[in-house]
């Protein structure tokens, strides 16, 4: 069936005369000129307006101040890869936070105790963008899908200098193309939400009802 | 002839409390979209762009297709191809027979309407559950969305509390915002938990990469992506776009122009299913590719604009009809403008051709359309071609069939009337003459407005008195 139709489907398309695009404006790109400063600038007031917390820190205090979060939330576990970079961090300094978890099986063998145990996750990112205020996460092996997704807290690091200006650029300087894209990547701006119910905004509709981002310069 | 349509909307008329939530929904839509465009000028370009891009993308469709399909399938993603709404339910109920599902759980897909398929899978016994927050309380009521982005904007949070506490009498009663979410929160994710086949739409296909790309606040259409072990993705033909370059321009129109937000929380980028060593993500991933009248549409150049569509809902949010009449009155799944111009394609002229008329050809709608699809002029034509008696040029579905004689006798009549000067002259002198007998009462037009009345001498004869020369 699915042959056939698939035939009909584009011998129909390909029958009429096929109409001309007619427009070249295509690859307009708006301009800005943002430093450094300006997209952090930016990029935190974004991400405070919907809620998400941001926190500016280094490369000597981003590690003291998760814990502080960590703390500050009562979180009696925390999800972390303790194969990446900054997942190693964490693990080697497990006496400042709360039990630490691994994401070490597929799904199948822990998914109860990952959507109704786990009380936050901790990952990396693979880049930032000012304009809408919004962390790009590529999920991998070692952070996978769920974690940004199913515990209600996601505690996020962003390096300043991977904060692009816009979606596009983040694109085109990456060369998501080139590279070729991961199994899923995903744009994050803040927690869960929803307006369905009289366009009154409720936070951590199914996905994190928190999001925290530490920003690392 | 008082038709469906016509009783269908005034009932909703005289609901006050319904029409009270259209309007202070839609109040707040339109304010929120201004507030993102502060620059008009930077508006008009990034519309002219978005409409470059679809438009680029519906020049090649065919080829695009063929490339979207061979990444897609290079992703380890399953392409299926379905001329009908039956046919990609057939597709979606074989793929569930093959896993042994009794139920899926679904993220928001106007598509899936479109298709009927909860009720197609409902009759063979296979739950839907529909987990958008909107689209969860809808099905609760048993009704259908109202707007394609906000499935429950008709209902107002006391209508909700009730529902709820009907439906599920052991949680305590709350007319508290948070407090519902937090309850649809809970039921949803043990049905996240225990379900094994998702379904979504799509908001973008992006040819290149073969990428599948959804736009969402709650987070539900990643859920359904990523938690069950099968994924089933079912969209339009037309939502291919050629190049990942053409996503952000698109992304960000799209969600300023519907909700007024400068991004949704996820933008969900799908390019594969779970790949070895990795340890979350479906096993499977299918794509249900609909045609369900889109290439007849497409073979229409004027009419083919109604594909450049990004179902974004701004024509509806804007539409002086629309906010009076409500989502529901239409009997459509698309409704507002877009479903004016849309669902009379799809089903016929003969079915929904009447929803040409529904419209005041204010413009509303085509001034904020962020890929610029002229509405206005697309009802002009649908209503043409609804009452034309010569078909041969036309492929919409149902043409001429709008026609009455006496309709056409009478613009006949006017024709030639206004081709005769000294007729119609002699006929406009005698109106203003007699103009005291003309009718006060003319039918619906008269119910809410005093009829027209007549100039005491014709424009012919004041321009004439005022030594205007014709020339």
């Amino acid at each position: 069936m699915s042959n056939t139709a698939r035939a009909n489907i584009l011998a129909r398309l390909r029958e009429p005369q096929r109409p001309e695009c007619g427009f070249s404006e295509r690859d307009y790109l708006s301009r800005y000129d943002w430093d450094t400063a300006e997209r952090v600038k930016r990029f935190t007031e974004r991400m405070v307006a919907v809620r998400a917390e941001v926190h500016h820190t280094t490369a000597d205090t981003w590690l003291d101040v998760v814990s502080q979060v960590c703390a500050a939330k009562g979180l009696n576990n925390l999800l972390v890869s303790p194969a990446t970079v900054l997942g190693k961090q964490i693990h080697a300094q497990a006496d400042r936070f709360p039990a630490l978890k691994t994401y070490d099986q597929p799904i199948e063998n822990w998914k109860q105790e990952l959507f109704y145990g786990v009380d936050a996750a901790f990952t990396g990112t693979t880049g930032g963008i000012a304009e809408t205020g919004t962390l790009i996460v590529m999920p991998s092996a070692d952070e996978p899908r769920l974690m940004s997704l199913v515990p209600p807290v996601h505690i996020a690091v962003l390096e300043v200098d991977k904060l692009y200006t816009t979606f596009a650029e983040a694109v085109q300087v990456q060369g998501w193309v080139q590279a070729g894209m991961p199994t899923n990547a995903l744009l994050i701006s803040g927690p869960s939400k929803s307006a369905d119910i009289e366009q009154t905004l409720a936070y951590g509709v199914h996905g994190p009802k928190e999001l925290v981002v530490v920003l690392v310069e | 002839m008082i038709t469906q349509f016509r009783q269908t909307v005034r009932a909703n008329l005289a609901k006050p409390e319904v029409r009270a939530n259209f309007y202070r929904a839609m109040d707040g839509l339109m304010t929120r979209r201004l507030d993102q465009f502060p620059d008009k000028a930077e508006l008009e370009r990034l519309r002219t762009q978005s409409m470059a891009i679809r438009a680029n993308a519906l020049s090649k469709l065919p080829e695009l297709l063929e490339t979207l399909e061979a990444n897609l399938i290079r992703n380890g993603i399953q392409v299926h191809w379905a001329e009908t709404a039956e046919q990609g339910n057939q597709i979606v109920q074989a793929i569930l027979e093959r896993h042994n599902a009794k139920s899926i759980i679904k993220g928001k897909s106007m598509v899936s309407e479109e298709m009927g398929m909860n009720h197609f899978l409902e009759t063979l016994g296979i739950e839907c559950l529909e987990s958008d927050l909107g689209e969860f309380i809808i099905q609760l009521d048993g009704e259908t969305p109202s707007h394609i982005i906000m499935p429950a904007i008709h209902k107002n949070r006391i209508q909700i509390a009730k529902l709820f506490h009907e439906k599920f009498p052991d949680i305590p009663y709350t007319e508290d915002v948070d407090e519902l979410t937090q309850m649809a929160r809970r039921i949803l994710r043990d049905k996240f938990y225990a379900t094994t086949v998702g379904l979504s739409g799509v908001n973008f296909m992006v040819a290149e990469t073969g990428t599948l790309c959804l736009v969402e606040n709650e987070g539900n259409g990643r859920m359904s992506t990523t938690a069950p072990s099968v994924h089933i993705a079912v969209t339009g033909i037309e939502k291919v776009v050629e190049s990942l370059s053409d996503v952000p321009p698109l992304l960000s129109i799209l969600t300023r122009s519907a909700t007024g937000q400068p991004i949704t929380t996820y933008f969900n980028m799908i390019s594969g299913p779970r790949k070895a060593g990795e340890k979350d993500g479906p096993e499977e991933v299918h794509l249900v590719l609909l045609d369900n009248g889109r290439s007849n549409i497409y073979s229409d150049p004027e009419l083919l604009a109604t594909l450049r569509c990004i179902r974004c809902g701004a024509c509806i949010n804007h539409c002086p009809v629309y906010v009076r009449i409500g989502g529901h009155s239409y009997g459509t799944v698309y409704p507002g403008p877009i479903g004016s111009i849309l669902e009379p394609q799809k089903a016929g002229l003969d079915v929904h051709g009447e929803l040409a008329q529904a419209s005041t050809l204010c413009g509303a709608c085509s001034e904020v359309c962020p890929v610029r699809i002229p509405i206005p002029s697309i009802l002009n034509r649908l209503r043409y071609d609804g009452v034309r008696k010569d078909t041969s040029n036309t492929h919409t579905v149902g043409s001429g069939k709008r026609r009455t004689l006496s309709e056409a006798a009478t613009w006949k009549t006017w024709a030639w009337a206004a081709t005769h000067p000294t007729i119609y002259h002699a006929g406009s002198t005698l109106a203003t003459r007699f103009k005291g007998m003309l009718p006060t009462n003319l039918g619906a037009w008269t119910t809410v407005r005093s009829a027209p009345k007549l100039a005491e001498s014709t424009l012919h004869q004041q321009v004439k008195n005022l030594g205007v020369d014709h020339e």
